[in-house]
């Protein structure tokens, strides 16, 4: 039997830990080298969700969380596909979400923008990819907000997502921006990735995906790690 | 394909990923109750605190740990923003040894400031002879394995993660 080794992180792709642009990252980035070490069962493993985790709005949040109406902003849907580098689907994975509410502003408590909070709108959301990897969510476009790193910093449209995938070495955390967005250009966030990396993090408008009358469509696929072999070769 | 580049999880996780912790009206899907100390009476705690480059505790980190050993598998999470002093505490059980190795909990760590999550193992002070003889304890120059083991108080393991300077936690690439 021989052993699978899931891939390292893509450097020319992903982020260096130390960008200090965006200036939280000067006294939190590890300074020495990481070490490279052997993956056993714990890193080829991860944690199992399933559909019995998820409540049956948890995926719509313009209804998960309303008190006396429906959230105010832009209908959106947002769909893709999982996979990993090998382009095989990941089925049956978590994706948990959470963003500002169309004005820009986060229910979490710290958030101190003056912007107004919206009662039907949480922001939180999660549900399971299918068994060919795919998933969807309905939600509100999230607004542009200010934040402190420097002068007029604000930060552009964006969801933030979470994904667990085949084990935890595949685990991601990462913000799906929107096409077009000006403010790109000026997010030391967005600019810490890449240059080859960065479109990855942008939706497509999805006319296909759009729902007449009710939500516009955006289309965002994911890639995690892969592997040097496909897993059915050890069982 | 390419890999999706990561992205930091920002100061505003809490109702989106631990939101009964920190009191939001939405279901939490994991916590740091990994095993209820009422029904485990092996049950143990870990706990420790998270520090930046100028020793300050880190109010906002996101803490998850796993523990494989092919007997339990166990996942916990926690914020680091809930706890008076700032700490993860998780209530879970010890991993038992797999294949002669020292038994560890696998950490992975997320805070604003991070645009790739960390990864980290929580080692035990109680097990001098298996980690004396762990492959992967062995990688690590020696002078910086004690930032991985957790030392031992009671049913207490506590294991501080420092982000930088001359304690600075041994991160891995896994």
């Amino acid at each position: 039997m021989s052993q699978i080794i899931y891939n390292s992180f893509d450097r020319e792709v992903q982020p260096a830990y130390l960008t200090p642009e965006y200036k939280s990252t000067i006294f939190r980035a590890p300074q020495k080298p990481l070490v490279l070490i052997k993956q056993s069962l714990s890193e080829l493993t991860g944690p199992v969700f399933g559909d019995f985790n998820v409540g049956p709005l948890d995926h719509d949040l313009t209804k998960n969380t309303v008190k006396n109406g429906e959230p105010i902003g832009e209908r959106i849907v947002v769909h893709g596909k999982v996979m990993n580098e090998n382009g095989q689907p990941i089925p049956n994975t978590l994706i948990e979400i959470w963003q500002a509410n169309s004005a820009g502003r986060y229910v979490h408590k710290v958030d101190q923008h003056e912007a107004p909070l919206d009662p039907n709108f949480l922001g939180a959301g999660r549900c399971m990819t299918d068994a060919n990897g795919n998933y969807k969510f309905y939600t509100i476009k999230p607004g542009a907000y200010p934040w402190g790193n420097h002068y007029n910093a604000w930060r552009p449209n964006h969801i933030h997502f979470s994904l667990f995938g085949a084990n935890i070495t595949n685990r991601l955390v990462t913000q799906m921006y929107f096409p077009g967005d000006p403010l790109l250009n000026y997010d030391p966030v967005f600019l810490s990735v890449p240059p080859k990396g960065r479109e990855l993090l942008v939706c497509e408008f999805d006319l296909g995906a759009t729902e007449p009358s009710f939500a516009l469509g955006y289309r965002f696929d994911f890639v995690l790690r892969g592997h040097n072999q496909t897993p059915f070769e050890t069982l | 394909m390419r890999q999706t580049p990561s992205q930091t999880v920002g100061p505003y996780f809490a109702y989106g990923l631990t939101p009964e912790q920190y009191i939001y009206d939405f279901k939490s899907l994991a916590n740091n109750l990994m095993v209820n100390p009422l029904d485990h009476e092996e049950a143990i705690t870990i706990m420790g605190k998270v520090f930046d480059g100028q020793g300050v505790v880190i109010p906002d980190a996101l803490i998850e740990i796993w523990q494989n050993d092919g007997q339990n598998q166990l996942f916990g999470r926690f914020g680091t923003g809930t706890d008076a002093e700032n700490r993860f505490i998780f209530h879970t059980i010890k991993p038992v040894s797999v294949n002669g190795q020292a038994p560890y909990v696998s950490v992975i760590i997320f805070m604003r400031g991070q645009q790739l999550h960390s990864y980290t193992r929580l080692y035990f002070s109680d097990e001098t002879e298996l980690n004396s003889k762990d492959e992967v304890l062995n990688v690590v120059p020696e002078d910086r394995r004690h930032t991985l083991i957790a030392k031992k108080k009671g049913n207490i393991y506590e294991l501080n993660i420092y982000m930088q300077g001359d304690n600075e936690t041994v991160f891995f690439d896994i």
